[in-house]
C-alpha cells in the first residue's frame, strides 16, 4: 500500500506524483514518439486519426463529463472548425493563423448555442444540441458558395513556418503534439478554480449557486471551451480527410463522440482518451475481421454500427464508470493488494427517482 | 371554391396526413417517457424493424395484409417487452443519461441487425388502400393518409382513456410518479413497466406498418423519431394530447414551409421548431408546468 508523505507544498501540486506514474506515462510517451518507425504506414495513419478523435472527445468531456451538460450534436462544432479552417486556408492564410481563427470561430458558435441552450437541461438540452447538429449539416450542404455543397471542398496541405507537415510522419507528430498540449491545458484548467466550479455545477446547481458560483456563466464557459477544442480537432480532421463533405460530420459522428466519453467514463480526461481510442479503433478492427465472416454479413455496413451498440450497451450495463472506472479498480487492486474486496465498488439497490423537477 | 383556397386546404390536408404519422410516433415515445422517464431513442428503430418484418410477411411469405399487420404488432410488442425486461430494467435508478445511452445502444444494434439481415435496398409492399384516393369536395386525398389519421386519433383516444380510467392505467400512473410507493402498495412495477414498453412497441409496429407504404421500407425510416421528438416538444413534453396536437401542427408547418419558404426549409423546419420551442417556450402547447425543487 501507498501512503502520501508530502515534504513540501509543491509535492501535492505535481501532475505525476509517484515514480510509477512517471514510469508509465514516460514509457507511453516514448512508445508513441517511436511509433512512426515501429509501425506499418497504415497504423500510423490510424493512430493519427485516433489522436484527432481524442482531442474532440476531450472537448466533449469538458461539457458532458465535467459540467454535466449532455450534447448529442458535437459533430457540428467539428464541422464548423473543419470548414472554417479549410476556407481560411483557401483564402491564403498561413496554417497557424487559420487554425486559431477556426478554433475561435467554433468557440463563438459554441457561445451562440450555449447562451440560449443553458435555459434547458438534461434531455431537453440533448434534443436541442441534436437538432442543432442536423441544422448545421443542412446549412453546410446548402451554402454552396462557401462550402461547395454536398460535393465538399478540398483542404490545402498543412505547413508551419515554411515546413511541410503533410507527410505521414510529420502530420502524426503535429497531431500528437496538439493532443499533449491540449491535454495539459485541460488538466490544469480542470483541477483549478474553473474546473472545480464546473464539477460543482454538474453535481448540484443549487449548491453551486449558494456557494457563490456563477452557474449560468460557467455553463456557457464550458460550452465555449468545449466548442473551441472540438473545432480545433475538426480543423485537424479536415487535413486527415483531405476533402471534407457534410456527410463526414453527420449524426453518427456526434453519437460516436458521445460513445467515446460515455465508454471512457464521464468526468475524467483519461477516460476521454481511452474511449476515443476504443471507439476509434472499431472501424479498423471490423475491416480486419471482415474476411473471416460470411460474404453475406461482411458486405453490409451494419456490422460497424452493431458493434458500436454492443460495446455501448455492455459498458452502460456492466461498467457505468467506463474504462476509467475499470482502470481505477485495477489500480486499487494492486495498490491494496491482499486487502482488495469486490464490495469496495459495489452498487446498492436503486429505485427510480424522478428527474422531472430538476 | 376559388383555386387559392382549395390549394391551401389541400396543403392543410396533406400536412395533417404527415402530421398524423409524427403524432403516432410521438405517442409511442410519450407513453414510455411518462411511465419510466426513459426517452426511447430506439423507438424509431423498432418502427423500422417492424416495417421490415411486415415486408417479409407480406411479400416474402405472401400473407394477407391484415394477418401480417397483427403479426407485426405482436412482434413489435414482444420486442418492446424484451427490451425492457432484459435490458432497460438493469439500469433503473441510474441517471437519466444512462437511459438515453442504453436506448441509443439498442437502436444501433437493431439498425445493424436489420441491415445485416435484409440488406440496404429499399422496398415496398401493397396495402388495401394503396393507389386509392377519396374526393372531398374539390380536394383529393389518398386513402392511406385517411387511414393513418383515423388510426392516430383512435389510438390516442384509447390510450388516453386506458391511462385515465382503467385500474391498470392508474397503476401505471402511480408507478411513474413514485416507483417505491407504488411497489409498496402492491403494484407489480416490473411487469407494469414491461407492459408499457410492449404497448409502445405495438404503437411503433403500427406506425412502421402504415409509414412504410408511403416512404418505402428502408433503414432510414428511423429518422421519423427525430421529427416526432420535435412534435413532442411542440405539443408539450410528457402530455398525450400534446403529442397528437404537436404532431399534426408540425405536419402543417412542414407542408407550408415547403411551399412558402425558400428551398430546403421543409427539411429543417422540424429542427428549427424544436430549438425555438425549447428555448423560447419550454412548456409547449399542452405541457405541464416545470417546477424547480431544491
Amino acid at each position: 500500500m501507498r501512503f502520501d508523505y508530502d515534504t513540501s507544498y509543491q509535492d501535492s501540486k505535481r501532475l505525476l506524483r509517484y515514480r510509477s506514474d512517471q514510469l508509465i506515462y514516460g514509457l507511453t510517451l516514448a512508445l508513441l514518439l517511436a511509433a512512426p518507425w515501429l509501425l506499418p504506414k497504415y497504423y500510423v495513419g490510424e493512430l493519427t486519426y485516433l489522436y484527432i478523435m481524442a482531442i474532440a472527445s476531450l472537448g466533449l468531456m469538458v461539457l458532458s463529463g465535467y459540467t454535466g451538460q449532455v450534447s448529442l450534436g458535437h459533430a457540428a462544432f467539428l464541422a464548423v472548425g473543419a470548414y472554417a479552417h479549410a476556407w481560411f486556408l483557401g483564402q491564403g492564410l498561413p496554417f497557424a493563423a487559420s487554425i486559431l481563427l477556426a478554433t475561435a470561430l467554433s468557440g463563438l458558435v459554441g457561445l451562440a448555442l450555449g447562451l440560449p441552450a443553458i435555459r434547458v437541461s438534461g434531455l431537453y438540452l440533448a434534443m436541442v444540441t441534436l437538432a442543432f447538429a442536423i441544422l448545421i449539416e443542412h446549412v453546410l450542404g446548402r451554402w454552396k458558395s462557401v462550402t461547395g455543397g454536398f460535393n465538399g471542398m478540398p483542404v490545402a496541405d498543412p505547413s508551419l513556418f515554411g515546413l511541410d507537415l503533410s507527410g505521414l510522419k510529420s502530420f502524426y507528430f503535429l497531431c500528437l503534439g496538439c493532443l499533449i498540449v491540449i491535454l495539459l491545458l485541460l488538466i490544469n484548467l480542470m483541477r483549478g478554480r474553473t474546473g472545480r466550479a464546473f464539477v460543482g455545477v454538474r453535481d448540484s446547481e443549487a449548491a453551486a449557486a449558494s456557494l457563490g458560483i456563477w452557474v449560468a456563466g460557467h455553463k456557457v464557459l464550458a460550452f465555449v471551451i468545449s466548442a473551441a477544442v472540438s473545432g480545433f480537432a475538426g480543423a485537424l480532421l479536415a487535413h486527415h480527410m483531405r476533402h471534407i463533405t457534410p456527410e463526414g460530420f453527420s449524426l453518427l459522428l456526434s453519437l460516436e463522440l458521445v460513445l467515446m466519453v460515455t465508454i471512457g467514463g464521464l468526468g475524467s480526461l483519461r477516460g476521454a482518451i481511452l474511449g476515443a481510442f476504443l471507439i476509434g479503433m472499431v472501424p479498423a478492427f471490423i475491416s480486419q475481421i471482415k474476411p473471416y465472416l460470411g460474404d453475406r454479413i461482411s458486405k453490409q455496413f451494419g456490422l460497424e454500427i452493431f458493434f458500436f451498440g454492443l460495446i455501448l450497451a455492455f459498458f452502460v450495463l456492466f461498467e457505468p464508470k467506463g474504462l476509467n472506472g475499470r482502470w481505477l479498480k485495477v489500480k486499487a487492486f494492486f495498490e491494496t493488494f491482499p486487502l482488495y474486496r469486490k464490495d469496495v465498488f459495489r452498487r446498492g439497490k436503486t429505485y427510480m427517482k424522478s428527474e422531472r423537477y430538476r | 371554391m376559388p383555386p387559392e383556397i382549395a390549394a391551401v386546404l389541400q396543403l392543410v390536408l396533406n400536412g395533417m396526413a404527415t402530421g398524423a404519422i409524427y403524432a403516432l410516433v410521438a405517442l409511442g415515445l410519450v407513453i414510455t417517457y411518462k411511465a419510466t422517464e426513459v426517452l426511447s431513442f430506439a423507438h424509431g428503430d423498432v418502427l423500422m424493424a417492424s416495417a421490415f418484418v411486415a415486408w417479409g410477411l407480406i411479400v416474402g411469405l405472401g400473407l394477407s395484409f391484415w394477418l401480417a399487420a397483427v403479426l407485426t404488432m405482436v412482434f413489435a410488442a414482444v420486442l418492446g417487452w424484451q427490451i425492457d425486461a432484459r435490458v432497460m430494467r438493469r439500469i433503473v435508478g441510474q441517471p437519466q443519461f444512462s437511459g438515453v445511452m442504453l436506448t441509443i445502444a439498442i437502436a444501433f444494434m437493431l439498425r445493424g441487425l436489420v441491415s445485416m439481415l435484409f440488406g440496404p435496398e429499399s422496398r415496398s409492399y401493397p396495402t388495401p388502400w394503396t393507389q386509392q384516393t377519396t374526393q372531398i369536395g374539390a380536394l383529393v386525398v389518398s386513402d392511406l393518409h385517411l387511414v393513418i389519421l383515423a388510426a392516430a386519433l383512435a389510438l390516442t383516444a384509447m390510450i388516453y382513456l386506458f391511462l385515465r380510467y382503467s385500474a391498470l392505467g392508474i397503476s401505471i400512473q402511480a408507478a411513474s410518479q413514485n416507483q417505491l410507493a407504488a411497489y409498496l402498495s402492491g403494484i407489480r412495477v416490473k411487469q407494469l413497466t414491461s407492459l408499457v414498453w410492449a404497448l409502445a412497441g405495438a404503437v411503433a409496429g403500427i406506425c412502421g406498418l402504415l409509414l412504410a407504404p408511403i416512404a418505402l421500407v428502408d433503414i432510414s425510416l428511423w429518422i421519423v423519431v427525430l421529427k416526432a421528438l420535435s412534435a413532442l416538444v411542440l405539443g408539450g413534453f410528457g402530455s398525450i394530447p400534446g403529442a397528437i396536437v404537436g404532431g399534426l401542427l408540425l405536419g402543417l408547418i412542414e407542408q407550408f414551409a415547403g411551399v412558402y419558404l425558400p428551398d430546403g426549409s421543409k427539411d429543417v423546419a422540424a429542427y428549427v421548431v424544436l430549438i425555438a420551442t425549447l428555448i423560447l417556450w419550454p412548456r409547449g402547447l399542452l405541457g405541464e408546468a416545470h417546477g424547480r425543487r431544491v
